[in-house]
């Protein structure tokens, strides 16, 4: 009874700062045209988010709720949507609206047609809202069929301010000052970095960053869409970069085979837990939330990050990943989910989560002020900034046989190059190989 | 499955062949009756699959192109299939062998102790334990970190207990401040020094906590002055806390380092040895006049032992198997007991009135008496250990899934895990039925002659 009392005092509050919140940016609100017009329709919205995601989701469809009066109902479908979406459409109970987590899935729904293309409001709010980068990833040829509502910041790198204070290092803006610096926390006793190199996604998320900023976005692209070979120079002397703080003891907690026997919140517990191995560890935003809920560190006092430092006098590379919202064409209350959708595109709806925490948007229109902390205010910033340069994670749009499996493809390839980087060529012709398999399959 | 349908299908028939003509065509009817629900199941359940599974695997990864035996030459071209059929190799004889052995050892040894029920129940509790549990269980038992994993707890524990650790693991010297790095991980200086100099010995990668408590700065020391015949010298930490000191200097604030052995050689020769005090200095009184190289031997900076990588590409199958006996031992003790329960006692008696040892009795006696039902374990424990999946899946971390990999965890990838393959995958599974079917084969038959 406590429980639910709070929840609703909560979801009162919300919807308290949502209002006002419109009251006061008077923004364009298109959604409902307004009234209580939807009452009576119940929208079904699948997603991958469990937990407190799944908590502060349900406030955003809690104002939805308040403002429209329709009922929302949310189902959680664990880490693989496409089957559970797929096996729903096939027993005919298709959710309304679905969540998707990769632009792989994205398309994968675009091509089985299952999906209905957004409707022109919601359109114009992306047009004018976000960056066009974010449009693209939302669309299957010219149609845009995804609305991006909740992003990831992949191009931070997390310290700890006391250790880059003990070695007297200030946060790097190039590639080769932060190996530099690197050595510097080195020789002061701790490790550089902590790297995660039992999963492989990690070191996939590395070396994205320095592909992008050292080969630039147009091949990042062509990359991605297998159009350019893995064996591209470019690739070879992106890993050699890699290579250079690979191969250096000293940099890295344990060296390559302390690093290939860390897990990703083992890496963030070598920065942030009680008995620190090394000053810095690079993963996305949700570091932070690792470090907060598992360690108690206070987000921007004993935990702090710069962004990703430019590589070979590229620009600094932002590289991001989100999930989006489509309308299935097999829902019931197509019109009502069309209306979520335009609702969702709003500042008003980004705002709400913005102010539980845990969250980014894409939103430009969204106002920094709604974030619950710096921390999230500043990696939002930076994503907002990089407009158009900002790339998804690239492994995330290759077939998963190739970017998105425990022990093969791109993920293994790379954990032995973790274990011996003294042959990039080598490495790059693995990767070839590996892709080649897979994007023909 | 097979074994089952043996059972049912055969004894009617035995027994209507020797009722009279009519009643022979109803029983018939009846039998058929009877058995065509067994039929049907096993036909959807069993032949069914197989069937079809045989027939995926000539197709492609989408179903729809017919590639032959592509799938099959694919299968062995591709090195992880090779690793995994000679994984599941060593698992095929291996785990067997060692459970059938370690059953038939504890099953004798256990029946002669009084606690025998409770050791039982002991041994045989890890069956009730499923494989995933047991499978995270030995991820962390294993874990290389000796904070977490029990089994390298131990193992380093030992090891410190006899060989003792150093008090500098993670120092080092800077490249190209004076002191140039052996192989065997010593030190030694650069340039040489006579006796009526001071030299300094920087080291870097100490953290300022990992100091000992009586460690002071080195600053004073560094300045003072030898005598004629004197050494003087002083290892301190090169790295002033908060960054802004000079490389190869002793600044103010810079620590000594307390405890460090340092030896003067001449000519490759060791003719003096001290350690330094809690200022890092250190001198050597009375040499000869000459030049001296000053080393600091390895035994200071030798790395904390990091005890056995259970999980390495190396050590992973024997780790996994190691599991796998703890979850079997049990089940291969219970039955193989059961057979010595059956033992004829005559037999074990007078042999002992013959004056047969122990050992005589075990080899002679009990063990041939018990074949038939060591070789039912054996059986059964080698058709079990074709298709292991979860406890293979679940500790082998990432980087050393393609070195643990057996037949049925690469089937499970090229179909399911990623791959998508599911011609691949299928022609995976027929390869892991024509390697089960002997057994199966062997197993049928023997039922059969225990039958009759």
């Amino acid at each position: 009874m406590m429980r639910r009392r709070t929840t609703l005092l909560a979801s009162c509050t919300t919807l308290a700062l949502a209002l006002g919140a419109t009251a006061c940016g008077g923004g364009p609100v298109a959604a409902g045209g307004g009234g209580k017009s939807l009452s009576g329709q119940t929208i079904t919205v699948a997603g991958v988010w469990s937990g407190s995601e799944q908590k502060n989701f349900q406030k955003v469809l809690d104002a939805f709720t308040a403002k429209t009066g329709a009922k929302t109902q949310f189902v959680s479908t664990g880490d693989n949507v496409s089957t559970v979406v797929g096996s729903k459409i096939e027993g005919g109970n298709a959710p309304d609206v679905v969540m998707v987590p990769q632009v792989g899935v994205l398309q994968q729904f675009a091509k089985e047609g299952w999906l209905k293309p957004l409707s022109k409001t919601t359109e114009q709010s992306v047009d004018t809202n976000y960056a066009s980068v974010w449009k693209k990833y939302g669309s299957v040829g010219d149609t845009l069929y995804g609305l991006y509502f909740k992003a990831a910041h992949k191009s931070t790198v997390w310290y700890s301010p006391d250790a880059l204070d003990q070695a007297g290092v200030k946060p790097p803006t190039t590639y080769d000052a932060m190996l530099k610096a690197g050595h510097t926390v080195s020789d002061s006793g701790l490790a550089a970095f902590s790297v995660a190199g039992q999963d492989g996604w990690t070191l996939t998320d590395w070396f994205e960053n320095i592909y992008l900023s050292q080969a630039g976005p147009e091949k990042y692209d062509a990359l991605a869409a297998h159009q350019l070979k893995w064996t591209d120079p470019t690739v070879v002397e992106a890993l050699t970069t890699l290579g250079k703080l690979f191969k250096d003891k000293q940099l890295m907690a344990g060296g390559q085979k302390g690093a290939l026997n860390t897990d990703f919140p083992g890496s963030v517990e070598k920065v942030f837990g009680p008995k620190p191995e090394a000053g810095m560890v690079y993963e996305g935003d949700f570091v932070a939330g690792v470090a907060k809920d598992q360690f108690g560190k206070k987000i921007g006092q004993d935990a702090n990050f710069f962004p990703f430092p430019a590589v070979d006098g590229g620009k600094a590379p932002v590289v991001s990943g989100g999930d989006a919202a489509v309308v299935l064409k097999d829902g019931k209350n197509q019109k009502a989910a069309m209306t979520f959708l335009e609702y969702l595109a709003t500042p008003e709806a980004a705002a709400v989560w913005a102010g539980a925490g845990g969250f980014l948007s894409p939103n430009k229109k969204l106002d920094l002020a709604s974030y619950s902390d710096d921390i999230a205010r500043e990696t939002a910033k930076s994503l907002v900034a990089a407009g158009d340069s900002v790339r998804f994670d690239m492994s995330d749009q290759a077939p998963a046989a190739f970017g998105g499996t425990k022990g093969a493809g791109e993920w293994k390839i790379l954990q032995d190059f973790l274990r011996d980087p003294s042959n990039p060529k080598a490495t790059a012709a693995e990767l070839e190989k590996a892709a080649a398999k897979a994007y023909q399959g | 499955m097979t074994a089952t349908l043996v059972k049912e299908a055969s004894p009617p028939a035995v027994n209507m062949a020797d009722r009279r003509r009519r009643a022979r065509r109803r029983g018939r009817i009846i039998a058929l009756v009877f058995v065509l629900p067994a039929l049907l199941l096993l036909g959807a359940l069993v032949v069914y699959p197989v069937v079809f599974s045989v027939g995926r695997s000539f197709f492609d990864a989408s179903g729809s192109r017919f590639v032959g035996g592509d799938n099959y030459t694919e299968m062995f071209r591709d090195p992880a299939t090779l690793k995994a059929v000679r994984n599941s190799a060593i698992w095929v004889v291996v785990a067997p062998t060692l459970l059938t052995g370690l059953g038939l050892v504890l099953a004798v040894l256990v029946e002669k102790i009084r606690w025998a029920t409770a050791f039982k129940l002991l041994l045989f509790m890890p069956m009730a334990v499923s494989f995933l549990a047991a499978g995270i269980i030995f991820r962390l038992a294993y874990d290389e970190d000796p904070d977490k994993g029990v089994l390298n707890a131990a193992v380093v524990g030992v090891h410190d207990a006899f060989e003792g650790t150093s008090s500098y693991p993670t120092a080092r010297a800077r490249d190209g401040r004076g002191l140039t790095k052996g192989a065997d991980g010593s030190y030694r200086t650069t340039a040489s020094a006579s006796p009526g100099h001071t030299v300094g010995l920087g080291l870097v990668g100490v953290l300022p906590k990992d100091l000992p408590k009586d460690a002071k700065p080195a600053y004073a020391a560094a300045g003072q002055q030898a005598a004629r015949d004197e050494l003087r010298g002083v290892v301190y930490l090169d790295f002033t806390p908060g960054g802004g000191g000079k490389e190869g200097r002793v600044d103010r604030g810079e620590s000594g380092l307390p405890e460090v052995k340092v030896e003067a050689a001449r000519d490759g020769k060791t003719v003096a040895s001290t350690t330094t005090a809690a200022d890092g200095s250190f001198h050597f009184s009375g040499l000869d006049p000459g030049s001296y190289t000053v080393r600091l031997p390895a035994s200071n900076f030798s790395p904390p032992y990091e005890g056995v990588s259970w999980l390495g590409p190396a050590l992973v199958t024997p780790a996994i198997i190691g599991a796998y006996l703890w979850i079997w031992t049990g089940f291969a003790m219970v039955l193989i007991g059961a057979g010595l329960a059956a033992l004829p006692r005559d037999a074990l008696e007078a042999a002992r009135m013959d004056g047969a040892n122990e050992w005589q009795i075990f080899r002679r006696i009990t063990v041939p008496l018990l074949a038939p039902v060591l070789t039912v374990v054996f059986v059964t424990l080698v058709i079990n250990v074709m298709k292991v999946f979860d406890l293979v899946y679940i500790i082998a971390p990432g980087p050393v899934q393609e070195d643990a990999t057996v037949l049925a965890t690469q089937m499970w990838l090229v179909s399911f895990g990623g791959g998508n393959n599911q011609g691949l995958g299928s022609a995976l599974g027929v390869l892991l039925l024509l390697l089960v079917v002997p057994a199966m084969v062997f197993n049928v038959r023997r039922f059969r002659r225990s039958q009759r």
